[in-house]
Formats: C-alpha cells, structure tokens, sequence
C-alpha cells in the first residue's frame, strides 16, 4: 500500500469506511483464487477494481454477494464484523451487485424484478401490486428512468435492463454497490447516462465498487483505485495520484505495449472467396475475397449483420443465395462439421453459449473438433488427445492447474484461449474470430494480439469481427465495413483513418477522398 | 511473486491430483454399497436367497427393463428423454402376436419385434431432431398412440401359442444358472459402456447433453446423434419386447404396463443427471441389481407390489438426496 506520501492531502475522504474486507483468502481445487486481499470501501466514493482476468475479481465479488466463503479473513460493515452465508444475508446486510450480464427476470415486469424477494405486502401477506408498482415507479422516476413499471423485463434494451438493477438496488436500501463492467453491453450514449446514475448514487453516500477495463471510464468516475493481480491486492490508492500507464504497469507487473505487433504483410494466394451471399433477413450481397497470410478486418455498429454473416459462412444458418470458394473450388457449407472439414473456423462472441462447453474438461473442449485424428477407429486414445491439448494450450500460455479441469473455472480470457485452442488444432486455413478481445484485460488482449500476428504470418487467413476501432486500424491488412446486412465499404490499411470508419459504419458520404 | 510471471510456456499437467478420492466419493460406489447391504439383508431375509436358480430367477425382474435402461441412459445424457418405451413393447409384442397368426416362424417374429422398435424410435426422433419438437412432449404423445394401437388389435384378447424355440429368448438358459436374457444383458452392458465411455460417439453424447449449442458450434452432428438415440432406444424397446414375449408366453395390450417409469427409475438411480451431460453405465447396471434384489428379496418376504413401488420410490429419493444432504451439513458446520 502507497498512501503514506499523501497524508496530508485534503480530500474528502471519510474517516471510516462502509465496507473492509481484510485478509482474505479463497482456494479451488489446486487453484488460490484470492489471497489475504484487503479492500475498503467508503460511503460517496466510487473505487475501481482493476486487474487482467483471472486477478480474483469475480471471486472477491462472490465473496461479497454471499455466494462464495472465503477460506480465511474479515468481512466488516461499519467496524463489526460479519458474515454473509448466503446472498439474502450480503443484501440485507446493504450490498448489491449489478452484473455485466444482468441476472434478471425477462418474464417478469419490471416492478417485479425491482422487488422481488421484498415486495410489499398487503393483507394476508399477498403482493400489494399497487403499492409495488407505485414505488417502483418513484425509484424509476428518481433514476431519471422512464421505464413504465408494468413493461415485462423481455420487451426492454440492455441499457433498460440496467436501469432496472440498479432501480432494485436502490430499493433494497443498498450502502455498498458492486458493479460488474456495467458499460460492456452499452452503446456511448447509454453510457453516458450511467455515468450520470453513478454520480447520483454517489451523492446520495452510496460506496461503490465499480469493476471495469476500460481506462477511460474508470478515469472519468473513480475516486479510488485497488489493483488485483494473481489473486493479490498489489496497490491502491487515489485516482487522481496515478496515470493511465502507471495503473496498466501495476495490473499487469511489466510495461505493457499498447503499440499492435509489428507485421510484415506477406499475403498469399487467394484463399477464400465469397460471391453474392445473401440472407433473407440478415444480410445481402456480400462479395470479398480472402488471401493466404491476409488479417481481414470487419467493422460495423452493432446490428450491422457482421455475427450473422459469419455464422452463414460457418454453416449455422443457412443463406438464400451466394456461393464460397476455398481455393478455387466450390464448397457448399450447410452446417459446420462441413465448415471445419473445409478449413473454415470459428469463435463466437458469446464464448459461453456457443464456445466452451464449460462443464467439461479443457482437453475434452481442445479435441473435440479433432477426435477423428486422435482416436483409431472411433475409440477414444486419451494419450494422444491429452498431448494434442497439451501442445495448443501451452502454446496459448494457457493459465490453468491442470488439463482434466472444467473450462467453466477458468477465467474469461482463458476460456476465449480453449476456444482458439480447440479450433487451431484442427489446422485450419481460415479463422473467424467475432470480437475476439471483448471483455477479457489488457494483457490478455495483447497476447490474443500477438499470437494472431503470428498465425497470419505462419500463411493461416483471419477473419477479425471488432467493434474497436484501434483494434481494426492496429491489426487488419484490410477492412471491410458493413452496415445494414451490405459491404458499404472496403479500405486497405494505408491511409486508413478512424474519421473514414466511422462516416462508412454510419452511413455518411465521404465528401473528398 | 512478480518475479515468476515472465511469460514463459507453463507445463500444465493431465491430472490434478487425489484420483484416489474421486473414485471414493462416485456415485457409483455409494450405489454399490446398497447393493451389497441389500444383498446381505436378502440373505438375512429369506434361507432361500442364495440358492443359484433363486438368484438366476432374481435376474428376470431387471434384465429386459435394465436393457432398454442402457440406450435410455445415453438419450438421458445427450439431454433428450423417450417415455414411450413401454408402449413401443407393447406395440412390437402385438405385431409379432398378430404375424404368429399368419404362422410367422422364429426368426420372422424376432425380426418383426426388432423392426417395430426401430420404426417406433425412428418415429420418435425425426419428431425431435426434424420438426424440433420436445422429446418429453412427443414421446408421452407417442406413449398413448403406440399402446392404443395395440388395444384397437387386441382389445381384451391376447395372443398366445408362440413356438418353443421362440420361449426359449425368455426362459432358456446357456449354461447351468446363466439365462439367455442374463447373458443378454451382460453383452449389452458391456457393448453400451464401451459406446459410451470409450468412443467419439460417447464423447459427443456427453457434450451435446452439456451444451448442444457449443456442441453444434464445434462441428457435431447434433441431430444426427440425437436421431440415433432414438433408433437406439427404439431397437432396445424392440429387444425387451422380443425377451417379454417369450418369457411370458403372450401378449395383452396391458404388457410392460408403467415400465417407462421404472426404467427413467433406474438410469437415473443409477447417477445419470435428468439434466444431461453426465452419468455412467457402470451406475445404470449396479441401479438395475439393487433395483432387482429389492423387488425378488421383498417377493420372497411375501410383500405386496405396492409396498415395493414405496420402497423403490424411497430408495431413489433417498440416494439423490443423500449425497447432497451430507454436503448441506459438512457446509453448516464451517
């Protein structure tokens, strides 16, 4: 800890904190997930939770909501210590969380989700709708929400959904809020209006532990700052006493370059060539050609048929109309045991759906694609799968205690590195990666970075769907922007600016080229 | 600690350690330590117990349900259900009484009954896997369609008169106390855990059950497999219908009555989670004993049929709710 420099600087921060965590520590199964932590947080004070995946933050959020024990260490609420067993203990105790992916109720109406578990009661004990709806209207009304309260959850945008979680931790009284990357799922402007809701919530003395990695949002609404990394709390301290590079050098324990690898385009023969596909909701006329070695990038707004496009390429759905060449010849790809049998991969965005079967082990995830080559006639020949997962996942410095364990215990990016594990050992010849980086950390990112570089260097072609546009100008040879299910433009990397992008993505006529 | 975190390939290991304790504490154990309390309390029980052709006889109350019990297993796990199983026996034992009619020999009955099972389960899994109907919904439908169609022939008659090399499926025996069915069964248990814990195939009936949308995103046939199950599950149906026929000697619409229950019983006594995705044979074969002993051991004490549907009923309960009671109060005691 480094706030003895700073004694006497006059900030405002309160004597005793809401919440202190001390000592705390967590163990898995051959994994320490947190180790003597300390954290405080105090009342009107955001402070934000930094570290790569995998640092502990999720566990100490567990912790905190009553879902996991920690093995050792000291929970305190304003200086007495506690326990929470279960999660109705963390929220009566005032602590709540708001979750990147909202754990709400999408067949309840939004007073329902507001108070359930604590609605009021009327007589013999039944809901008192009236009064449920009426405060849940005036919580809404005192967010700046204009949600009616009667809508069910289904018909509501992410951003709506928010508001809602953070409408029912107003109205269970919380003093400590626990956001999860709450902007993850938000568009700017969305954000902008949490932004604001955190300032409120601020104001009204609420302590807020806010869990983002995105810099800039954590410079524009932390206070304080505490830094995990391998499970350890490495240094906190005030936001206004450290820079953006300073806080990425404690998260990650080296310098980190923020700079994209250094490539050489060495890009091949034609590989992949797609003709007039078409979809008959999604998308239409799309019309590219992929080289050997090539990185090509797919940018667009959210909603611009990017994600649906791809899935038709890779055989989940089908398209109306259009034709795919892989090196020269004709495929037809109508499911995606055909895609992969052609060369053809891909990792989804949603790595936990569609990606990582997270219940089974990391091996059995690697090979599963591959079993045809690691078995002798359809017996399983756990020798070989085990070395075969063994050389990609050590080659995608895997983080994990062993290769029996479940990929649903490892962290986000490890999870996304199984993902990649899984379809490079098929040796493909083209790759799809759909938002490749999305919430995983600064390092993580880096290395996915790194490690793309050097696959289109070894001549595999990459697909590379992003909604970063440093990501698209730092890795692409070539962009394709899409908008409304079309190609509304094509640009090689020379001269590419994030202006051109932008007005392509948006549908603004280039007035000069 | 910063000074390991250069970025050097880590050796991950295959296995974590403490194998020992897994095995410990399977399901699998636990189950085969009912059966060995059972069986000691049996021959507590009743002087006769141990007596070869007493236990031989003992066998006939699992075998025929324990093989449809294998194939269900596996549709279990891959996340689909087929509760139509009892009305595919009974539909199979009415087409090969109605084809002994005709004077349809041995070999031709055998054949019907195998290829009823697989119409059935083929009817059953291109409902599933082509229109994407819900397994549970289209198979209690095809439940009352397949026994109804065996009352509208039957009625209240029954088919009797099957040939004697054809009784021989359900009473004869290989070798001294080793029934035809019980040799059956072995082989099936043996062909089934080796299908499911030993090939591609098993590996991708696991994973469909875990995630069928990863399972599909990682270029597995899912509908393929699934439409398999079902065959599966629909030719064992037709096996039991073939073994049931001959041991009783008969048909009547009524025949294999309630048995689908007693066999979902039995996969999932047997540690097979009715959510999909895990489960072993080696559970599903010690259920069917346990299941088996309890039935010939309380028929032996005289108990009526009721009071052992209770006891079976309390056994299933009993063994789910055990494991996770133990681990309620290991966590209140911390």
């Amino acid at each position: 800890m480094n706030f003895s420099s700073e004694i006497a600087e006059p900030v405002e921060v309160a004597a005793h904190p809401v919440l202190r965590l001390s000592g705390i520590t967590k163990t898995f199964p051959g994994v320490r997930a947190l180790s003597g932590v300390e954290l405080a947080l105090y009342p009107g004070q955001v402070t934000a939770l930094v570290g790569e995946n995998g640092a502990g933050k999720s566990t100490l959020v567990k912790i905190l909501t009553g879902i996991y024990q920690p093995d050792e260490g000291r929970i305190e609420v304003d200086g007495t210590e506690i326990r929470f067993p279960t999660a109705t203990a963390a929220s009566n105790a005032g602590v709540t969380a708001i979750h990147q992916e909202t754990v709400l109720f999408d067949d309840l109406s939004v007073a329902e989700n507001i108070y359930l578990g604590h609605a009021p009661r009327g007589r013999f004990g039944l809901i008192d709708w009236a009064g449920m709806n009426a405060g849940a209207q005036d919580i809404l009304t005192r967010i700046g929400a204009r949600l009616d309260p009667r809508t069910p959850l289904r018909d509501l945008g992410i951003a709506s959904k928010h508001l809602v979680a953070i409408a029912r931790a107003l109205s269970i009284e919380a003093r400590v809020v626990v956001m999860d990357e709450p902007t993850a799922a938000l568009s700017q402007a969305e954000i902008e209006e949490l932004y604001e809701l955190v300032d409120r919530l601020k104001s009204d003395g609420k302590a807020i532990l806010f869990i983002s990695h995105k810099f800039d949002e954590i410079f524009r609404i932390a206070d304080r700052y505490t830094v995990f990394r391998d499970g350890e709390m490495v240094d906190d301290g005030l936001i206004a006493d450290v820079s953006e590079n300073q806080l990425v050098e404690k998260m990650v324990g080296r310098a980190v370059d923020t700079i994209f690898p250094e490539r050489h385009r060495a890009v091949g023969d034609e590989i992949l060539t797609v003709a007039g596909y078409a979809h008959p909701t999604e998308f239409a006329d799309i019309n590219f050609k992929l080289r050997r070695g090539e990185i090509l990038g797919f940018y667009g707004l959210v909603g611009a048929g990017r994600s649906e496009f791809m899935q038709a390429l890779f055989g989940v759905t089908r398209p109306s109309k259009g034709a795919v060449r892989i090196d020269g010849k004709i495929a037809v790809i109508r499911s995606p045991a055909q895609a992969v049998a052609r060369g053809i991969v891909y990792v989804p965005e949603d790595r936990g759906k569609q990606g990582a079967i997270t219940a089974m082990p990391i091996f059995q995830n690697v090979t599963l694609p591959s079993l045809g080559r690691t078995s002798r006639s359809g017996f399983l020949n756990l020798a070989e799968e085990f070395a075969l997962a063994r050389t990609y996942s050590e080659r995608l410095d895997l983080r994990a205690a062993a290769l029996d364990q479940p990929v649903g215990e490892l962290s986000g990016g490890n999870q996304q590195k199984v993902v990649i594990a899984k379809w490079l050992a098929t040796r493909p010849k083209v790759i799809i990666l759909d938002e490749p980086t999305k919430g995983i950390d600064v390092g993580s990112k880096a290395a996915v970075h790194a490690f793309m570089a050097e696959l289109a260097a070894e001549g595999l072609s990459v697909i590379m769907v992003s909604s970063e546009i440093p990501e698209i100008l730092g890795m692409s040879d070539r962009v394709i922007v899409m908008r409304e299910g079309r190609i509304a433009a094509e640009f090689d990397r020379e001269g590419l600016t994030p202006e051109k992008l932008v007005r392509a993505a948006a549908g603004y006529k280039e007035s000069a080229a | 600690m910063s000074l390991t975190d250069i970025p050097t390939p880590r050796h991950i290991p295959d296995r974590l350690s403490g194998q020992g304790a897994r095995i410990l504490r399977s399901w699998e154990l636990l189950l085969f330590v009912i059966a060995v309390l059972i069986f000691l309390a049996n021959t507590q029980a009743s002087p006769y117990f141990l007596d070869p052709w007493n236990l031989s006889d003992a066998t006939f109350n699992f075998t025929e349900k324990a093989m449809v019990a294998f194939a269900m297993a596996l549709l279990i796990i891959a996340g689909e259900i087929d509760l139509s199983v009892a009305g595919i026996i009974a539909l199979a034992s009415t087409a090969m009484g109605w084809a002994l009619q005709f004077g349809v020999g041995t070999p031709g009955l055998i054949f019907i009954g195998l290829g009823v099972g697989l119409l059935c389960g083929a009817f059953n899994g291109v409902l599933v896997t082509r229109l994407g109907l819900p397994s549970i919904v289209v198979t209690i439908g095809t439940m009352s369609l397949f026994r109804g169609l065996s009352y509208i022939v039957l009625g209240d008659q029954a088919f009797n008169g099957y040939p004697t090399d054809f009784a021989w499926l359900g009473r004869g025996y290989v070798v001294w106390v080793i029934s035809f069915e019980l040799l059956l069964f072995v082989v099936l248990a043996l062909i089934y855990g080796a299908v499911l814990h030993f090939t591609n195939f098993g590996r991708h009936v696991f994973t469909i059950g875990n995630n069928a949308t990863a399972a599909r995103f990682s270029g597995i046939r899912v509908e393929r497999v699934k439409m398999i199950l079902f065959l599966l599950t629909g030719l064992m149906s037709g096996i039991a219908a073939v073994c049931l026929t001959a041991r009783l000697g008969s048909t009547r619409p009524s025949i294999a009555s309630a048995w689908e229950l007693e066999i979902v019983t039995m996969v999932v006594l047997g540690g097979v989670s009715i959510l999909g995705g895990s489960g072993s044979i080696l559970g599903v074969v010690i259920a069917a004993l346990v299941m088996g002993m309890v039935t010939f051991g309380l028929g032996l004490l005289n108990v009526p049929g009721i009071v052992m549907s209770i006891f079976i009923g309390g056994l299933l309960i009993g063994v789910i709710a055990l494991p996770r009671l133990f681990r309620l109060l290991r966590r209140g005691r911390v």
